[in-house]
């Protein structure tokens, strides 16, 4: 057993900080993305509209139900060959595609049980005043389902930060591309990849902290 | 003026309300009263399409509809004519008293947000609830909670406002104060038809009282006259029921 470098670990610290900007870039556009379709794929689910309905459960069963390795690389090097305009395709849009179509599906579960699980009440106070069913779902429905889902969907956005790491099989330099550049040039894998671990993990720990200010802020109107 | 002709509401199999026709004038205060499960609730309930009636005509004022094939826009017109105080209040969760009162104001009527607001002060001004005007539903009593859900309603000047057992939730130190807002509404002449079980507020504020049992209206007259000379049996066995 040899010792550890941290020599070396300490110099790769600024190098892989370089790529956290790329990182969290990929993940919030894709968590972005994802809560807009996830949000409309539950509400359709809980209204339920003629044709679109299956359309939806399919959508949702097949990106629930593939590995998310398996749709990075369907989208990014087999679909241009079916689809002549995505060769312009890069491989940061393939990830945030794919990032957001799976958790989407993922999403769009929780945020049905939570708008489930918002008081009947609610809804027939919203209709009896006469709002229309959309303003019903932004206005009433979904700010009162976004406080239980909440928690969950955080969740998600952790994993959301960790599956970026795999838009490096589609020739992307994020910060687990980076990683692997310099552990092929240095042979020091341990170390590379014990650093990236650590930054993968304070990245989460430090989202933890906006979590909890999140829920006090959408609690807020449920405090007595 | 308000006129419902033969509306009919079935849950599955069963009857709930078996071809309902009533005329209300405007400013008529009515009482609904009978035993639970009788559809009192459901014909306010269809009243402001919260339940869908299979058969029935509703005129409002001047709009007239097909309850039983009403489509989404009758829906809507029904429910902006109309008012509905609920027994759990049923006050928006994440909005605070003054917002549930310009809610239906700016979204709805779409009223300016200054005019709206303007007429929710005055209203929790009004309901005693001026101190409470920023305060989450989750921070206020029972009685609070239904006097801003009253004024949620209020504010909407429906042509016909209804109440679904307003006090039938609260504890009993906070009817009180419900019925005095509720009393101070009637005095307005505001249009109401209230579901209860306080006979003596039905006797004091009511022109004419409803008595429903099976789904029919079964008698109806002035408060004195139904609640002093009952005529129909079931009338009087009910009124000996609740003394």
């Amino acid at each position: 057993m040899r010792g550890l470098d941290l020599e070396y670990m300490l110099g790769l610290v600024p190098v892989l900080l370089g790529y956290v900007p790329l990182t969290l870039g990929m993940a919030v556009a894709g968590m972005a993305l994802a809560l807009i379709l996830g949000s409309l794929l539950a509400v359709e689910r809980v209204i339920r509209v003629p044709v679109l309905d299956p359309l939806v459960m399919l959508f949702i069963s097949f990106f629930r139900g593939t590995p998310l390795l398996v749709q990075l690389f369907l989208f990014y090097y087999g679909l241009p060959q079916v689809l002549a305009f995505l060769t312009q395709i890069n491989g940061v849009t393939a990830a945030i595609m794919g990032l957001t179509l799976h958790f989407a599906a993922y999403m769009a579960e929780s945020i049905r049980a939570a708008i489930i699980g918002v008081d009947r009440s609610q809804w027939e106070a919203a209709q009896s005043i006469g709002m229309t069913q959309a303003q019903m779902m932004r206005r009433i429905i979904l700010p009162q389902a976004a406080r239980v889902a909440a928690p969950t969907l955080v969740n998600y956005f952790i994993d959301m930060i960790k599956s970026t790491s795999l838009a490096f099989t589609l020739g992307v330099t994020e910060m687990m591309g980076a990683t692997q550049k310099e552990a092929a040039g240095s042979f020091l894998y341990f170390e590379a990849f014990l650093v990236v671990a650590i930054l993968y993990w304070i990245i989460v720990e430090a989202l933890s902290q906006v979590q909890k200010a999140l829920e006090r802020r959408l609690g807020r109107a449920f405090a007595r | 003026m308000i006129a419902v002709e033969g509306l009919v509401k079935r849950f599955g199999d069963t009857t709930v309300l078996d071809g309902i026709d009533l005329e209300i004038a405007d400013g008529e205060r009515i009482a609904v009263i009978g035993p639970s499960g009788t559809g009192k609730s459901t014909l306010l309930r269809c009243l402001n399409f919260l339940d869908r009636p299979e058969a029935g005509r509703l005129r409002i004022g001047d709009l007239t509809i097909d309850a039983g094939s009403a489509s989404r826009a009758d829906v809507l017109a029904v429910r902006r004519r109309t008012a509905f105080v609920f027994q759990n209040y049923a006050l928006f969760a994440n909005r605070t008293a003054r917002q549930n009162i310009t809610e239906a104001l700016v979204v709805v009527h779409k009223r300016s947000r200054a005019e709206a607001e303007a007429r929710a002060d005055a209203i929790l001004a009004d309901t005693g609830l001026a101190d409470k005007a920023d305060a989450y539903p989750a921070a206020l009593s029972g009685g609070q909670q239904q006097r801003v859900g009253i004024g949620r309603a209020m504010a909407l000047d429906a042509e016909l406002m209804l109440f679904d057992e307003p006090t039938s939730a609260l504890d009993p130190e906070w009817v009180g104060e419900v019925l005095d807002l509720m009393r101070r509404v009637a005095e307005r002449r505001q249009t109401m038809l209230i579901v209860t079980h306080e006979m003596q507020f039905a006797r004091e504020i009511a022109d004419r009282v409803l008595f429903m049992d099976g789904g029919r209206i079964v008698e109806q007259g002035p408060p004195e006259r139904l609640f002093d000379e009952p005529r129909d049996p079931r009338t009087r066995a009910f009124l000996r029921r609740v003394g």
